[in-house]
């Protein structure tokens, strides 16, 4: 062992060395790479602009005074008259007055320009006004003057290039606080800015979590890895959603124009917004009943069915009355609400989205429906179907569903690239698809289970561990484009970043509560649904509670840069004025900034503290 | 009357844990269930009400194949199973009630679990079988603000809503000390002799399979190695069971 060491030691040692003279290398490339350079930090000029944007930055902007303008010109010549030095009238001594010396002289001379009886302690530019051109005046040296307790103050410059005949003037304008602070522009715009930065990331949050959270689940391993079934129910469930989407959109547009007509009545809508419940909880009652311990007559079981689908729609005509009521309601009060006009807005622009996702919803909810019902029969037809009749109903069931996922991933990207190839978009996927479907069926054995949940599993994974590398200002660029500038772009992009990221921290709590409870739940008899709603949610509660709270720590802090890329919230503010160099405003922002994050900070610890 | 036949697990890493497994259970018997630690006693009972595939062989109750039930078969059949675990595996943050209550789960719509309801009579129910048990009073309690002999009532309060036919228990009373294995194994034995349930019971001491068992089968390195009355076990077959260097206690 000893022998050993005492060999190595000299080509460890040599390791080292070179380790470290990789080190060096790649230590002095960053530099060159960073352009890290502190002789530029010394220069003169550096420091001054340094120094003027830290004062500038160390009083933001957020109270200013009425101001009071003193504006006195005095004559001067530049370029003395050919007649000699002009003669300037005495000025009125009983104000404020300035006197210039000498009255005349040439371009880049040094003239001293003294001021008499001004208010004490004020400040303000100098500025050379030419008599030709007023509006074209030239600003006299960097600072501001500023006068002493009696209200004198005497300064120098040289004279700008403006050579001309006439009488030009020198004007000081001095200004003066009068009354008590108020609120600059600059505040208010921020404080309008920053509640909409803090409702950005509460928005994004909380849509963020409510779809993070179903994500979750299927990207769990422990409840995706007994998730089997056979061929036959896979391409029957495939086949479905496209079906079920179909007809529940159709059929949700048909409740819609059913609807459409007692739109604008009020009346109307809170009639069925009252009766509707009613009704639907009746039919769901009698449809679902609570418990069954012997096995219903298929005809029960059928009126069942059709009580339900009949519910269902008469829900979606009470889903699309209730958007109609928050429509009407909230157009009345954005106008007699007055200041809480808000609320109103807030109803109408509720009522506008729940009429736009209904049919999507009916569409997803008919998708679902069809393809778990078409599941179960494939699972049957499996169960009862001989081995060689199985088989056939794999192959042309497996090859009709492989035609139809790929041949709509065609039609996507159809859309998204616009190809215009029939062979490419339609006929290429179909028969590429059909292939698959058909090959799959052929060399699986007929009444095997294939592992669907591990599937499922790694796509959700895949696509999530994909969408989460791309930040969330990346994101938010490409949502500018898609909705426009402004706060809905920055809501949508920090909510998918936070469906991805919590999507992926909540999956990793899932896969790591007791296995125990989960077993004993389904022992019961319990199927998936249920084991999932008594034997993992009250496990993951804490840890989800705890990384909502996380990630809206988070989101309040993107919500504040995600305005310089045009999402909103008051990174817009800040960036505009840093380009225009208007550092005092940008300072109340930054301040804005520091006192909302440090809150939150607060906020959230409190409440991490008290519920988890 | 629950009839196993040839019955083998090979678990993914190969392991063999069940060998060509056959025995009978009548229906109302309490069968023990013994072996050495790893012999396959927990594999057995989980393929009965498939938590755990069997890979090979049938699982015959009144005639119904268990190992052939489709997903909606066999949802009918667990429910009709009452299982009872060594670590009790409750849902430790949720109340003891709705432990109990998770019973009926196989009896529930699963629309309505998604509200979190359970039946009127399911409650009154449930508040029986805990009296019966002797927690009525833990109700309201977080599950794991219990000690282990009560979380222990608490499963066997849940198996008992199940209504079950048959009651597999794995090693109920390995962590809890002789008086509470006691009381334990005792509600076991009423719910036996009075509701008729069948029990499959996978049991360490041997003092407890006599007491309490009508029957034993015997595991080692998953092959059946006895099968009979548990005074049938004298030294020779004790030796079978748990290997040549074992020796009796208790
Ligand atoms: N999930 C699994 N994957 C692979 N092997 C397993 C798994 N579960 C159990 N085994 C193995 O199967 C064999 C039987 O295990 P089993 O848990 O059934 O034994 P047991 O008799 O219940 O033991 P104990 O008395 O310790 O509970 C053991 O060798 C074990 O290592
Ligand atoms: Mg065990």
């Amino acid at each position: 062992m000893d022998d050993k060491n005492k060999k190595a030691s000299p080509w460890k040692s040599l390791q080292f060395g070179l380790a470290i003279l990789a080190g060096l290398v790649v230590y002095a490339y960053g530099f060159q790479i960073t352009k890290v350079d502190l002789e530029d930090l010394r220069s003169e000029r550096r420091q001054e602009s340094l120094s003027r944007v830290m004062r500038a930055l160390a009083r933001p902007e957020i109270f200013e005074y009425e101001q009071q303008e003193e504006i006195i010109n005095t004559p001067v010549y530049v370029t003395c008259p050919a007649s000699g030095a002009p003669t300037i009238a005495e000025p009125d001594k009983s104000g404020p007055y300035l006197i210039a010396t000498p009255a005349c002289a040439n371009p880049g001379e040094t003239v001293q320009v003294e001021g008499f009886n001004f208010a004490p302690n004020t400040n303000g530019p100098l500025r050379f006004i030419p008599g030709s051109d007023p509006l074209n005046n030239v600003a006299l040296g960097r600072d501001n003057v500023q006068t002493d307790a009696d209200g004198h103050f005497s300064y120098e410059f040289k004279l700008p290039d403006r050579p001309s005949d006439d009488v030009q003037y020198i004007r000081a304008t001095l200004r003066q606080n009068v009354g008590a602070p108020h609120l600059t522009q600059t505040a208010r715009d921020t404080w309008e800015k920053i509640i909409e930065t803090v409702f950005l990331a509460l928005l994004a949050t909380t849509f963020g979590t409510f779809l993070a959270i179903p994500l979750s689940f299927i990207a769990a391993r422990n409840l995706m890895k007994p998730v089997k079934s056979p061929l036959a129910s896979i391409a029957l469930s495939i086949l479905g959603w496209p079906i079920g989407i179909v007809i529940g959109f159709v059929i949700v547009r048909w409740i819609e124009s059913l609807s459409s007509p007692f739109a604008g009545n009020i009346l109307i809508n809170l009639f069925a917004i009252i009766v509707i419940p009613i009704l639907v909880s009746f039919g769901l009652r009698w449809a679902l009943p609570q418990e069954e311990i012997t096995k219903p007559s298929s005809r029960l079981q059928t009126a069942r069915l059709a009580v339900l689908a009949l519910t269902v729609m008469v829900a979606f005509f009470g889903l699309f009355q209730l958007a109609s009521l928050s429509t009407n309601l909230g157009a009345i009060g954005t106008t007699a609400l007055g200041t809480f006009g808000f609320l109103g807005n807030f109803l109408f622009q509720v009522g506008d989205i729940v009429s736009i996702i209904t049919p999507a919803l009916g569409g997803i909810a008919a998708g679902a429906t069809l393809s778990s019902f078409m599941g179960r029969l494939g699972q049957r037809s499996t169960e009862k179907l001989s081995t060689a009749n199985v088989k056939i109903f794999n192959l042309v069931f497996s090859t009709l569903a492989g035609a139809t996922a790929i041949g709509l991933i065609g039609q996507l990207v159809r859309s998204l690239y616009l190809v215009n190839n029939l062979l490419y978009t339609l006929w290429g996927p179909v028969i590429t698809g059909a292939l698959l479907g058909f090959l799959l069926a052929l060399f699986t054995k007929p009444k095997d289970t294939l592992p669907t949940g591990m599937v499922i599993y790694y796509v959700t994974r895949t696509f999530l561990n994909g969408l989460r590398s791309i930040e969330a200002l990346v994101m938010a660029i490409v949502f500018v484009i898609a909705v426009g500038i402004g706060p809905f772009a920055g809501v949508m992009a920090l909510g998918l970043h936070t469906i991805v990221s919590l999507a992926k921290l909540y999956s990793e709590q899932v896969e790591s509560i007791m296995a125990g409870p989960l077993e004993a739940i389904q022992a019961t008899g319990a199927n998936r649904l249920q084991t999932i709603v008594y034997a993992v949610i009250p496990q993951i509660i804490p840890p989800y509670i705890s990384y909502t709270m996380y990630r809206w720590d988070i989101n309040v802090r993107m919500s504040t840069i995600i305005g310089f890329v045009g999402g909103g919230g008051i990174g817009f503010l800040l960036q505009q004025n840093i380009n225009l160099l208007n550092y005092r405003a940008a300072s109340a922002q930054m301040f804005a900034i520091a006192i909302v994050v440090a809150s939150m900070d607060y906020l959230s610890s409190v409440l991490r503290e008290k519920y988890v | 009357m629950l009839q196993i036949k040839n019955l083998t697990k090979i678990y993914d890493g190969g392991v063999k844990a069940l060998d060509n497994v056959s025995f009978d259970v009548p229906d109302g018997q309490f069968l023990a269930v013994i072996g050495l630690s790893g012999s396959g006693k927990s594999t057995l009972l989980r393929c009965i009400n498939r938590l755990i595939e069997p890979t090979d062989g049938q699982i015959l109750w009144n005639g119904e194949d268990i190992t052939k039930a489709s997903p909606e078969e066999m949802r009918r059949i667990r429910r009709k199973i009452g299982m009872v675990f060594q670590h009790f595996n409750l849902v430790h943050r949720s109340k003891v009630i709705t432990n109990v209550l998770a019973g009926r789960l196989g009896y529930i719509n699963p629309a309505w679990s998604l509200l979190n309801r359970f039946p009127k009579a399911d409650m009154e129910k449930a508040l029986k079988q805990m009296e019966r048990v002797g927690i009525a009073d833990k109700a309201d309690h977080r599950a794991d603000e219990l000690s282990g002999g009560q979380q222990q009532r608490v499963g066997i309060a849940r198996a008992l809503m199940q209504d079950p036919e048959m009651i597999l228990a794995d090693e109920p009373v390995a962590s809890l000390d002789p008086v509470l294995a006691h009381s334990i194994m005792k509600h076991l034995e009423d719910i036996n002799d009075k509701d008729g349930v069948t029990v499959l019971c996978s049991l360490h001491f041997l003092d407890l399979v006599h007491r309490y068992a009508d029957r034993v089968v015997a595991l080692n390195a998953g092959q059946l190695v006895f099968e009979g009355m548990p005074n049938e076990i004298d030294d020779k077959k004790f030796k079978e069971i748990y290997g040549r260097d074992a020796e009796r206690v208790g």
